[in-house]
């Protein structure tokens, strides 16, 4: 076998995607502090244990099975796609239905319709709407930064020794809240504000900067993906540039009303999921037309669900809607085998 | 078979064997609906097994001379009639169920369950097994309701038994017992794909228990 054709094991995969999150990992870390941490452990440890027990059940090798990394992986994108300080009895609840019911009860890995987790995200998403958006500030803009300690002691009970709770480490300089720019953009634009003035506000920017930087840490770690060819590089290619052309189209339409591209493609989870979510070899469309078309719609869709739809992100949304769409794509768009007859 | 027999296996047939929702997989609209709570599930419960039982014992009485082509139209007249009798007491006399019921009431007409028995059974036999086929399968019914609004109850908002008032009049106010005390409820479990899931998992666990060795 040649240099560029090693059959690559599902293990192999796996784990060299969860070495890739590590970039993204740090990034998140650093401007959204040591919750993420937490609830990176309190989910790669749930989705193994549950992934364990869920086979046991099942009458599987437990061992064998759990050396494929992909519990690991769904636990760590989950842990990645939720705010830092969430209770953790959530973060439990969203891993294990993601494990238990998203991917073993269809009968496990390469078997799951969905991506597990973002079934696992969307759950939590559509059940607790208030914890599941206290995103924080970026560091330099607030007020108060949690320790450690104060992380922990937040995620598990609530409070700090001090006192505080999780809505007083949201609180900015002049003692207002600040969500994501997303989100805190959709409400600016919903009460009149122009795109330009959103943009100029000092805390808005400084709030950009840090989702700016995690964003390009997670583009880092899907280049590198797509260099090792662990991914092909069709679906984030096809949307990212979807992104960029719906989002500039609307620009064109009226500036004033909508965000500008750069905005919508370094903000939210928009490269963890192009790179690492919607790439997911099991629920993604398969053919390689299928696969510029499953790409393209999930970031239009992805545009249209941030702009005109209820929630901040869409990209947990707009991949599970075409999860769904991914074997009708397949099936259009399979290639005709050399010499058969054209349908 | 003797009589009694037959009554037992018709019993056995709708509450377990051939039950109308875990099994048959029929009026599933209302049972995702309305099955929020377990006294929700019981109201819809009570109110479709009286429609059953009144269109089978009515389907069995006149099955002699409906014709066979245009016998749809006349069991849907029937139970309809039926649905609007359950509706007008319920608005009587369970007011706020009936406010939170709805549109699920009158739907009761389009339960394919009933007009299923209507057609699969009442059609065929006389009025004694008709009646109690009609019961069993009400029965069946409004149990996998109580089931999977219970469950829905207890993940979603903590409690069981919450609004039991509703059907047992004031005194039974105070049978709500709080499990855990929810600051916000778990809205998943409390909206229709919570239903969805929740009767999947009833399904798939009495399939377990059948196939157990």
């Amino acid at each position: 076998m040649n240099k560029f054709h090693q059959g690559r094991s599902t293990s192999q995969v796996m784990a060299t995607a969860c070495f890739a999150l590590i970039p993204g990992a740090f990034a998140q870390i650093y401007f959204q502090g040591w919750g993420v941490l937490i609830n990176l452990v309190i989910c790669a440890s749930t989705a193994i244990t549950a992934e364990a027990i869920i086979l046991k059940v099942r009458k599987k090798p437990v061992r064998e099975t759990l050396c494929d990394f992909s519990a690991l992986l769904t636990g760590l994108l989950i842990a990645l796609a939720l705010p830092p300080l969430l209770p953790w009895w959530m973060s439990i609840i969203g891993c294990s239905f993601a494990i238990i019911i998203a991917k073993q009860l269809y009968g496990g890995l390469g078997f799951n319709p969905f991506n597990p987790a973002m079934v696992g995200y969307v759950l939590l998403l559509i059940s607790f709407p208030i914890e599941m958006t206290a995103w924080l500030p970026a560091k330099s803009i607030a007020l108060e930064v949690a320790s450690l300690t104060e992380s922990i002691q937040l995620i598990f009970t609530g409070y700090t020794t001090s006192g505080m709770d999780v809505n007083s480490y949201r609180l900015i300089a002049d003692g207002f809240t600040m969500a994501t720019p997303l989100d805190e953009s959709k409400t600016a634009l919903a009460t009149g504000l122009m795109s330009s003035e959103i943009m100029a506000q000092a805390d808005f920017q400084s709030n950009l900067t840090g989702w700016f930087w995690i964003n390009c840490a997670f583009l880092i770690g899907g280049l590198s993906l797509m260099l090792l060819r662990i991914i092909h590089w069709h679906i984030p290619v096809s949307l990212l540039v979807s992104i960029w052309l719906t989002s500039t189209l609307l620009s064109l339409y009226d500036s004033d009303l909508f965000l500008p591209s750069t905005t919508l493609l370094f903000s939210g989870a928009t490269m963890l999921g192009a790179f690492f979510i919607a790439t997911d070899p099991v629920s993604a469309s398969t053919t390689f037309k299928g696969r510029l078309i499953y790409g393209a719609s999930i970031g239009l869709l992805i545009v249209i669900i941030r702009t005109f739809g209820g929630y901040p992100d869409g990209v947990a949304f707009a991949v599970l809607l075409l999860n769904i769409a991914a074997p009708t794509i397949d099936h259009y768009t399979k290639p005709r085998v050399y010499g058969s007859e054209t349908n | 078979m003797s009589t009694t027999n037959q009554y037992k296996d018709l019993f056995k047939q709708g509450i377990w064997d051939n039950n109308t929702a875990l099994v048959q997989l029929l009026g599933l609209c209302p049972l995702l609906a309305v099955t929020g709570t377990l006294i929700n599930g019981l109201g819809l419960g009570i109110a479709t097994t009286f429609v059953l039982v009144g269109s089978n014992v009515t389907v069995s009485i006149i099955r002699a001379h409906i014709p066979k082509e245009i016998r749809i139209p006349i069991f849907v007249m029937l139970i309809a009639s039926f649905v609007t009798n359950v509706q007008l007491l319920m608005n009587a006399f369970t007011y706020e169920l009936y406010l939170i019921l709805g549109i699920f009431i009158p739907l009761i007409v389009t339960n394919c369950a009933i007009i299923g028995r209507a057609e699969a059974f009442a059609s065929k036999n006389s009025v004694g097994p008709s009646f109690v086929d009609g019961l069993a399968q009400g029965l069946g019914f409004t149990l996998v309701l109580m089931v999977l609004g219970g469950l829905r109850e207890l993940v979603g908002q903590g409690t069981i038994l919450d609004g039991a008032h509703l059907i047992f009049g004031e005194t039974a106010r105070s049978w709500t017992s709080h499990f855990y005390l929810a600051d916000q409820k778990f809205l998943f479990a409390v909206l229709p794909p919570g239903a969805f899931i929740g009767l999947g998992l009833l399904i798939a666990l009495k399939n377990w228990y059948q196939n157990k060795p």
